[in-house]
């Protein structure tokens, strides 16, 4: 076995409604649980069977209940990390887990660097490669739903949708390879017609994979959300409102997996990644301050842009500034404060733009159930059973299969023959076998063998 | 008689005369080495104990770049051939074919014509023992009589005769193809010199009587009307002689066959040997695809003077009585009398990997093998890779260095790359779908690929020579004239492009540019412009170039990045082993094959990209 330490953390990241979860592995990972957990049925865990959830209570050193949690044991070597392996599933928030995670230390485990079950999965034989980049997904998600497409990633759906895509084009390359290669055999004709038909399906899963990865990403990587509008229209009471609500998930609690702390805000399941949240909050800065001028900065790096305008207040040259701004970017303009007496109507903004608009206070809370209404339409439905590409690379290469199958279908419409059709999908082929770790030629020359009865 | 005598000494000793054989002794002995040809039998040089044609896909490919490096069995085909047919004309340029149905008998006449008139040539029917190895070099063979030939080099060609065994129903006895002994001792020779032996299997239809066929009751098959050509040198054209007969199996037949499988060979464990995909009896046919109401037969004569036809599509190794019985449900072959029965053969090869990429022996300095016995299945392919062994056992000889053909220039070159990198688990043949870079290597451009390497190492006839010149300087006249030639809309030069149905033209364009507007031709542009007048090849080259430049000049940026580790040549002495960072199936596998170059590593199965990395710094270290 690859370490003999027992470490400890926080393995999931603590959604609203998701279950937090604190992980220990090491051959003395069951010791350590033992000594803050007491089960309500008072068995020790050394005695509990492997794989079975344990109801129970944590309590500190002054024998104080902590958190009522469910204890889960799985023994090695069929664990995660192929060592003991206890997991602590806790109901509590971010509080609550880091008092349950410094129990664990003080119990005896050490603190887990970022990535090391995994690291010891994978050391220890447990998972391959694309295995364990899905499972740095799991371990980086930022919501529950980010949690189920890393998930199923996991469970390799992405890895079989792309091999069914590559199938299919193995299928159609060998046709016209064995109609190339033995003429004299009796393979049926590919009519153009036919040809196409499969290019333009291939053509609609790929589409299907690329939109679905950029969604995807939306989830892994959080939306960039800008919150742009001029001083004192309530940019900091927003981000205050969205934060201090339960809705605030901070990843990176000091003491867990990473360093870097990010906030994100979790609509209903979409995390929001707000950018520069240090600049909104520090107001008492004037220079901080943001006006247009830092506004125009900030929208670049944007998914989506909150522009905020006060409701209680008429239109200023700034308010227009900012619209011109915002034109022809992808944005929700949120009309401020609108438990004060109203100076500008919706109607009225509706005339200087085509976004959405909200009307939202921070003192009532109205409005903020359209805003994440709003930002879910926005990100679009994520559907599940869907795949998942995972990395920039897979896409990539993704695209340009795109781009071959599109070339292959533009040699098609010119009225060029097959040979010349068979360039562009060979090319796509060896792409998507760069994903599958699949080769091509001689995959062709199997299929071709498999499928149609050649020889003479 | 003395029982070990030395004859004679030679520079290249070739050890049987296939077409392998025959291609590696015809180039060696033309580069000039003292050349010795051995068969079993004089009867059967180059003979064709398979079907009865050239070409086809590929294959009509290999026998264009044979041509164009010097080999003689595209010459051989032109003048002796009796039916030829171009398959493929609606596919592409690239994978357009030349095939050509063979007149056994007058091809080999042909061919044995020219081995015992070729200058440095002996020709010996000998039956080849024991190959003489001094010291892991190779420096003599000894005959059955005991007859010793001393040599610098030689070239195994024995085809599929290495402990051959022919196998038909129940019955199986020691031989080679149609009757000929096999060659069992040598088998034993090879293997006490640890060269690793595999063994392969293949079989072929039934021979019938012509007398007894009814033609009526088929379709026939014609001839090209204005065939093609394998040489570069028939200026002729060639002739069709005679007609081809496609008929089909039905259900009856199919019966027939399933009612006996268990007679089959392959069933009843006869054959142990593996057999090549492409090329299935009729009994695995029925087998594989169950479905398949009916299976088409080629009717196909085996010569001018014979009433010998190949049943092509029933290769078959059923018993005697089955093939009588089943051949007689066909149409057309209901009264059909079988003249030799349809057989399987399995015979000793040796395992490719064991070759460098120029044919020799890694373990044996000297030794070089070509044909059938590396696995490869096809007059063809065995043809190509003769002629590479006899070009570089000539090398060998006079210290010069190898011709290693690029997969991007050539499909010998893939053919070759193929079986040293890959290795093959059945017979091998030749396929377009191998090349990847398959539109370069186009049958019409053969010779502009090939050609300078054969004037480079003395293979190319002065008439060869002259023919290549002059295609050359055409093709660079003409596309020079065509890029030179501007043209500009105006109402005359519009009308008259619209009468000759080219289109009319919005913007100035060098007339180049017309020729890549579909359904132009350069004869066409040569009634309104001065262009040279030039023969059909150089204008096929012009047009090919320019109508198809988009998809030419993508697959030369491949070839480019692809030569780019082609061309960085890895030592013969690394020690794999002493390179830490490579994977541990990486360093095994390399020493193995012991790759020539960087690309030839990468095709490797088990050494992945970062194992290439790797050995890129390495080299750049030990540069
Ligand atoms: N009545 C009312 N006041 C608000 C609302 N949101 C913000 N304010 C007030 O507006 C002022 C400026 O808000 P702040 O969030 O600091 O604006 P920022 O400069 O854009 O960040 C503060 O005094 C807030 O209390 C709201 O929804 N209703």
């Amino acid at each position: 076995m690859y370490n003999k330490d027992t470490i400890s953390a926080i393995s999931t990241a603590v959604g609203s409604a998701g279950i937090g979860i604190i992980r220990l592995s090491g051959k003395d990972s069951i010791a350590v649980a033992d000594k803050i957990f007491f089960a309500k049925n008072k068995k020790s865990l050394r005695k509990i069977e492997t794989k079975t959830a344990t109801l129970g209570y944590i309590k500190n050193f002054s024998g104080e209940i902590v958190d009522e949690v469910i204890v889960l044991i799985m023994r090695a070597p069929k664990s995660y990390t192929c060592e003991d392996v206890v997991e602590i599933q806790s109901h509590g928030g971010g509080v609550v887990l880091q008092k349950i995670l410094s129990l664990t230390l003080q119990a005896g485990a050490r603190l887990a660097e970022r990535g090391e079950f995994t690291k010891r999965a994978f050391l220890n034989g447990r998972l391959d490669l694309t295995q364990a980049q899905a499972v740095m997904d799991i371990i980086q998600a930022k919501t529950s739903t980010a949690l189920n497409i890393a998930q199923k990633q996991l469970q390799g759906k992405t890895g079989s949708e792309i091999r069914a895509l590559r199938e299919e084009i193995l299928k159609l390359l060998a046709h016209i390879e064995a109609l190339i290669d033995f003429p004299e055999d009796e393979v049926e004709e590919l009519s153009g017609g036919s040809l196409q038909n499969q290019i333009d399906n291939q053509l609609a899963q790929i589409k299907n994979l690329l939109t679905n990865f950029e969604r995807g990403k939306i989830f892994r990587e959080g939306l960039a959300t800008a919150i742009i509008g001029k001083p004192n229209v309530g940019k900091s009471s927003l981000l205050n409102f969205l934060t201090d609500s339960d809705r605030a998930i901070v990843t990176d609690i000091p003491g867990t997996t990473r360093d870097v702390i990010e906030e994100f805000i979790n609509l209903d399941g979409v995390p929001v990644k707000i950018i520069d949240t240090a600049g909104i909050r520090n107001a008492d800065n004037l220079v901080e301050q943001i006006g247009v001028e830092k506004s125009r900065s900030l929208i670049n790096d944007a998914q989506l842009i909150l522009a905020l305008f006060d409701s209680s207040k008429n239109l200023s040259a700034e308010d227009f500034e900012i619209l011109q701004l915002i034109k022809n970017r992808r944005t929700i303009i949120l009309l401020t404060k609108t438990d004060l007496p109203e100076k500008i109507s919706v109607a009225e903004i509706e005339k200087l733009t085509d976004a959405q608009i909200i009307k939202i206070s921070t003192k009532t809370g109205a409005g903020m159930y359209e805003l994440q209404q709003a930002v879910v339409n926005f990100v679009g439905v994520v559907d599940l059973e869907q795949s998942f590409i995972r990395t920039e690379r897979d896409a990539d290469i993704l695209h340009k299969v795109q781009k071959h199958l599109q070339d292959a279908k533009v040699s098609l419409l010119n009225g060029l023959e097959i040979d010349f059709i068979s360039i562009d999908l060979h090319s796509a082929l060896e792409l998507l076998g760069e994903i599958t770790g699949e080769g091509a030629t001689e995959d062709v020359i199997d299929k071709i063998f498999a499928t149609f009865c050649i020889g003479k | 008689m003395e029982s070990n005598f030395v004859v004679d000494k030679y520079d290249v000793i070739v050890i049987g005369a296939g077409h392998a054989g025959i291609e590696a002794a015809l180039a060696a002995a033309r580069r000039g080495c003292k050349t010795l040809l051995t068969t079993l039998s004089l009867e059967n040089l180059a003979m064709m104990p398979c079907n009865p044609s050239i070409g086809g896909p590929a294959k009509g490919h290999l026998v264009r770049e044979l041509d164009a490096l010097g080999g003689e069995m595209g010459i051989a085909a032109d003048q002796t051939c009796i039916q030829f047919r171009t398959l493929n004309t609606g596919k592409g340029v690239a994978v357009q074919a030349l095939r050509a149905q063979a007149d056994k008998k007058i091809y080999q006449a042909y061919m044995k014509n020219i081995c015992e008139n070729t200058a440095n040539l002996d020709v010996k029917q000998i039956l080849v023992e024991e190959l003489l190895i001094e010291d892991s070099q190779v420096v003599g063979v000894r005959g059955e009589q005991g007859e010793t030939f001393l040599t610098k080099t030689a070239i195994l060609a024995a085809g599929t005769y290495l402990n051959g065994a022919i196998i038909i129903g129940e019955n199986s006895y020691a031989g080679g193809p149609n009757g000929q002994r096999a060659a069992v001792k040598l088998t034993d020779s090879l293997l006490k010199n640890n060269i690793e032996l595999r063994r392969f299997k293949t079989g072929t239809p039934a021979r019938v009587d012509g007398r007894t066929l009814d033609f009526s009751k088929m379709q026939v098959q014609h001839g090209d009307a204005s065939p093609l050509r394998f040489s570069f040198l028939t200026a002729e054209p060639v002739l069709n002689k005679v007609d081809c007969y496609l008929t089909y199996t039905n259900e009856r037949t199919h019966e027939i066959i399933k009612k006996n499988l268990h007679r089959a060979p392959m069933a009843n464990g006869l054959i142990k040997g593996v057999g090549p995909r492409y090329c299935p009896s009729i009994e695995s046919k029925i087998i594989t695809f169950p479905d398949k109401e009916r299976h088409q037969l080629f009717i196909e004569p085996e010569g001018l003077n014979t009433q010998e036809f190949y049943v092509q599509g029933m290769s078959t190794s059923l018993p005697a009585d089955v093939q009588i019985e089943f051949l007689r449900t066909i149409a057309g072959l209901e009264n059909v009398q079988i003249m030799r029965y349809g057989y399987a053969i399995e015979y000793d090869c040796i395992n490719p990997l064991q070759l460098k990429p120029t044919l020799e022996l890694k373990n044996i300095s000297g030794l070089f093998s070509a044909g059938q016995t590396n696995g490869t299945s096809g007059y063809e392919e065995a043809a190509a890779q003769g002629l590479i062994a006899g070009i570089n056992a000539a090398a060998f000889v006079k210290q010069e260095s190898a011709l290693i053909l690029k997969r991007s220039e050539s499909y010998i070159g893939v053919l070759i790359d193929d079986l040293v990198t890959k290795g093959t688990n059945e017979p091998y043949r030749m396929m377009t779908s191998r090349a990847e870079y398959r539109l370069l290597l186009r049958q019409d451009n053969a010779d502009l690929r090939l050609t300078p390497y054969a004037i480079q190492l003395g293979l190319a006839t002065p008439e060869r020579k002259k023919i290549f010149q002059r295609k050359q300087s055409q093709i660079q006249l003409a596309t020079k004239k065509l890029q030179e030639i501007k043209i500009t809309p105006n109402n005359q030069l519009n009308d008259s492009l619209e009468n000759l149905k080219i289109g009319a033209i919005n913007n100035t364009m060098q007339l180049a540019e017309l020729l890549r507007r579909p359904n132009v031709k350069y004869k066409t542009l040569q009634k309104i412009f001065d262009l040279p007048e030039i023969d059909d090849d150089s204008v096929a080259q012009v047009e090919i170039d320019l109508f198809y430049s988009g998809y030419i000049e993508k697959q030369a940026e491949l070839v480019e990045k692809f030569d780019r580790l082609e061309s960085q040549i890895l030592p013969l002495d690394i020690d794999y082993s002493e390179i830490k960072n490579l994977s541990l199936e990486a360093r095994e596998k390399l020493a193995k094959i012991q790759p020539h170059s960087l690309g030839q590593a990468s095709r490797i199965s088990g050494v992945n990209p970062a194992d290439i990395s790797v050995l890129m710094i390495w080299l750049n270290q030990h540069k």
